[in-house]
């Protein structure tokens, strides 16, 4: 009989006439979701820490010894890595150029009314909503000398994208440009749609020029969010994997994961591999601070 | 009263008979191997032992770029997922010295195999160190590199006529490294689609690394002394040099964008029409005769690996040993199970099924020789074998080697002596790493 009245309350109330006060209802979301935190996030990141100050590989069963800053020191000290590094760093900087301009262009076109808007809106969103391994063998296909139609469509011939050790990291960037420029656009037409219409108004009253009203009102009003766009896009062109992975072997194209997952689960270097990963970890936060930084200072403006 | 006897009796063999049945059902192996031709050969095999013993045997396969991964990681957990593995000859020495697998010497001196097995096998697949004598696998699936060609292409009169006023001899089989290139040259017409070779060029495992060992080999250099681990003036001769040149000299005539290719990619090389000459591992031809898979099928020959400008002649091993797995819960059962496999009748029988039993008195039949278009091939090159680095520290080894070769092969940077100059320097620091200068 009592829990068919009950039945007619609102949960909080059923809560309130169970005798469960707000703070036993808060710690009933909060501690599982902080146990999860702990055991899955938390404890593997300071377990990999003390990792990687050992001689730990996880393939032998002799007991590991504490090597201090060893790992970190020849890490930093080997050629091959810091080939690595300046391979990731230019393909982040043409990847998230690319996205940005691309995104934001398209942001800029969608922002206008005409017919099937959100058809072609939602259309545009799909490569971001692929795996990112399929997109990779789709691309490796469009970019094939033999029957890919890419090469077919600008004459290029024979020419080996993925095998020339020019040309294999900015064709696995332009993919990640295709795959990650709705996510900009998305982000992009959020902040243009947020853009006070008076002031757009205002300035062709006053004749404006579409650069002058472009650069002195859609561009500082979009660039927070453009900023976000951008720090996002940093943190996970720094992180690509399997785009990389899947489309070519060259080490030209050889990005600082592809290292990390070689030396962890190839050669089984755990302890290097887990400063590896702390090494990349501090520059991914270091460059994301310095993002932050300006994009506080462009919202004090 | 007789009656009851007898009955209580049958009665309790019965029940005897149905719980020893029982009990042998509930015994069950696992294989793990990756996923290819042989390991459904493999299934088909075992299911012949379970019909025997009642012992359930599965082999459970994954796609071969995880192979590795997913075996090491199993092992590293200490896991008991699977009472054995058909494991790389390159996993030897990790296999070995890091307790993943059983030693086998006791096993393998009972029964003689040193004398039942093909001793590039034994050398390879089973021992661990190099001429330790001790035993870690029972060889299983032997393999190496051959070559696959267009026989239409090589026997169309025009087409001789034309090789012989170009280059002074017969167009014919290549029995140099030389002849193979001057052929690939001669096929290849992009033009026409049509192109000369196809090679391996993969550089995310050992790909690429068994097509140039295979040219190294014939040029009469190695990779290294595998007792002593020297490195420096083997590893970088001017032989080792001229067969990665050769190498090189062949990617010249391989079909456009040939960067990323392994096994699928050159057979498929031949299916499609696209390459007069394609180099795979044996245990890869079974499509290339099958009208099925292949619409050139009869149009298809088979040649073991040429030798080089010395006449030396030699091919990288492929193929695997099969472990006993430390892990196991049925290590008893297992070892009962390898007694099986390795009988004379058994080993014929897995050759008839296609697999490529490692066994000496299998292979020198005119049986086994004559199966298939490419056995005899194979028995050539079964005899004339040598493997990668078997060493614990392999992959590292293996990913120096590649970072080394691939620009020098596809990217066309440096030189030959360049890329093993460099490849020597690293192995002889990974080398240094792992005190393996005693």
């Amino acid at each position: 009989m009592a829990s068919v009245a009950l039945a007619h309350l609102d949960p909080a109330s059923r809560a309130a006439a169970r005798g469960w006060s707000d703070l036993t209802i808060r710690n009933m979301f909060i501690v599982p979701t902080l146990v999860f935190l702990i055991v899955f996030n938390i404890f593997p990141l300071i377990y990999s820490l003390g990792y990687s100050f050992t001689n730990f590989a996880a393939n032998r069963s002799e007991p590991w010894q504490f090597v201090g800053l060893q790992n970190y020191r020849e890490l930093l000290s080997d050629d091959h890595i810091w080939s690595n590094f300046i391979i990731t760093a230019k393909y982040v900087i043409v990847s998230v150029a690319g996205q940005m301009i691309v995104g934001f262009g398209l942001a800029l076109l969608l922002n206008r009314s005409f017919p099937m808007k959100g058809l072609i809106t939602t259309l545009l969103l799909l490569p971001m909503m692929m795996s990112a391994a399929v997109v990779g063998l789709f691309w490796q296909l469009l970019y094939s000398p033999s029957w890919g139609p890419i090469n077919y469509v600008f004459g290029l011939g024979d020419f080996a994208w993925l095998s020339n050790p020019d040309s294999a990291l900015y064709a696995v960037a332009i993919t990640d440009v295709w795959m990650w420029s709705p996510f900009v656009m998305l982000l992009s037409l959020a902040g243009l749609s947020a853009v006070p219409q008076h002031l757009y108004e205002a300035a062709a009253i006053d004749r404006a020029s579409w650069w002058y009203t472009f650069t002195r009102i859609t561009l500082p009003l979009v660039s927070p969010i453009l900023l976000i766009a951008l720090i996002f896009r940093t943190m996970e062109a720094f992180k690509t994997f399997d785009i990389a992975y899947t489309m070519t072997t060259q080490p030209t194209a050889e990005l600082i994961a592809i290292r990390l997952y070689k030396q962890a689960f190839q050669q089984w270097d755990t302890g290097k591999s887990c400063a590896l990963a702390y090494i990349v970890l501090i520059m991914v936060l270091a460059i994301t601070n310095l993002y932050v930084k300006y994009l506080n200072k462009v919202k004090e403006r | 009263m007789r009656k009851i006897v007898t009955s209580v009796v049958a009665g309790i063999g019965l029940a005897l008979a149905c719980g020893t049945s029982v009990r042998a059902q509930d015994k069950e192996l696992t294989i793990f191997w990756a996923e290819w031709d042989p390991a459904n050969y493999l299934q088909e095999l075992v299911n012949d032992y379970t019909a025997e013993t009642g012992v359930k045997v599965t082999v459970q396969t994954t796609p071969w770029p995880d192979f590795q991964t997913k075996a090491f990681t199993e092992f590293n957990a200490h896991g008991d997922a699977y009472d054995m593995v058909v494991g790389d000859s390159q996993w030897l020495g990790a296999g070995s010295t890091q307790g993943h697998y059983v030693d086998l010497t006791d096993f393998f001196n009972q029964h003689k195999l040193g004398d039942v097995m093909a001793p590039a096998t034994i050398k390879y697949y089973a021992e661990y160190p190099g001429g330790s004598g001790k035993y870690w696998a029972i060889p299983l699936e032997g393999d190496a590199i051959g070559w696959s060609y267009r026989k239409d292409w090589f026997e169309d009169p025009k087409e001789k006529e034309a090789f012989k006023a170009k280059y002074g001899y017969d167009l014919a089989v290549p029995t140099t490294y030389a002849q193979l290139r001057d052929i690939a040259e001669f096929f290849h017409r992009p033009d026409q689609k049509r192109y000369g070779v196809a090679i391996y060029t993969d550089n995310s495992y050992d790909a690429m690394a068994m097509g140039v060992e295979s040219a190294i080999f014939s040029y009469g250099g190695d990779l290294g002394d595998y007792a002593t681990y020297k490195v420096d003036g083997i590893t970088n001769s001017k032989e080792a040099a001229a067969g990665l040149d050769m190498y090189k000299e062949l990617y010249k005539f391989t079909p456009p964008g040939w960067g990323k290719t392994f096994f699928v990619e050159d057979n498929q090389a031949i299916t499609g029409g696209l390459a007069a000459m394609s180099m795979n591992f044996f245990a890869f031809f079974p499509p290339l005769v099958n009208k099925a898979t292949n619409p050139y099928a009869d149009a298809t020959g088979f040649f073991a690996n040429p030798a080089g400008p010395d006449g030396k002649r030699f091919a990288a091993l492929g193929g695997q040993g099969i472990s006993i797995v430390s892990y196991s819960k049925n290590k008893d059962e297992a070892m009962k199970f390898l007694e099986w496999f390795i009988k004379d009748e058994t080993q014929k029988k897995w050759a008839d099924l296609g697999g490529y039993t490692c066994s000496q008195a299998v292979l020198k039949s005119e049986a086994f020789q004559n199966a298939t278009p490419y056995n005899k091939a194979f028995y050539d090159t079964m005899f004339m074998v040598k493997d990668f680095w078997a060493t614990p520290e392999y992959a590292e080894v293996l990913d120096q080697l590649n970072q080394n070769i691939y620009p020098f092969v596809v990217g066309g940077k440096g030189t030959a002596q360049e890329a093993l100059d460099k490849t020597a320097a690293d192995w002889k620091a990974t080398f240094t790493k792992y005190n393996r200068y005693k």
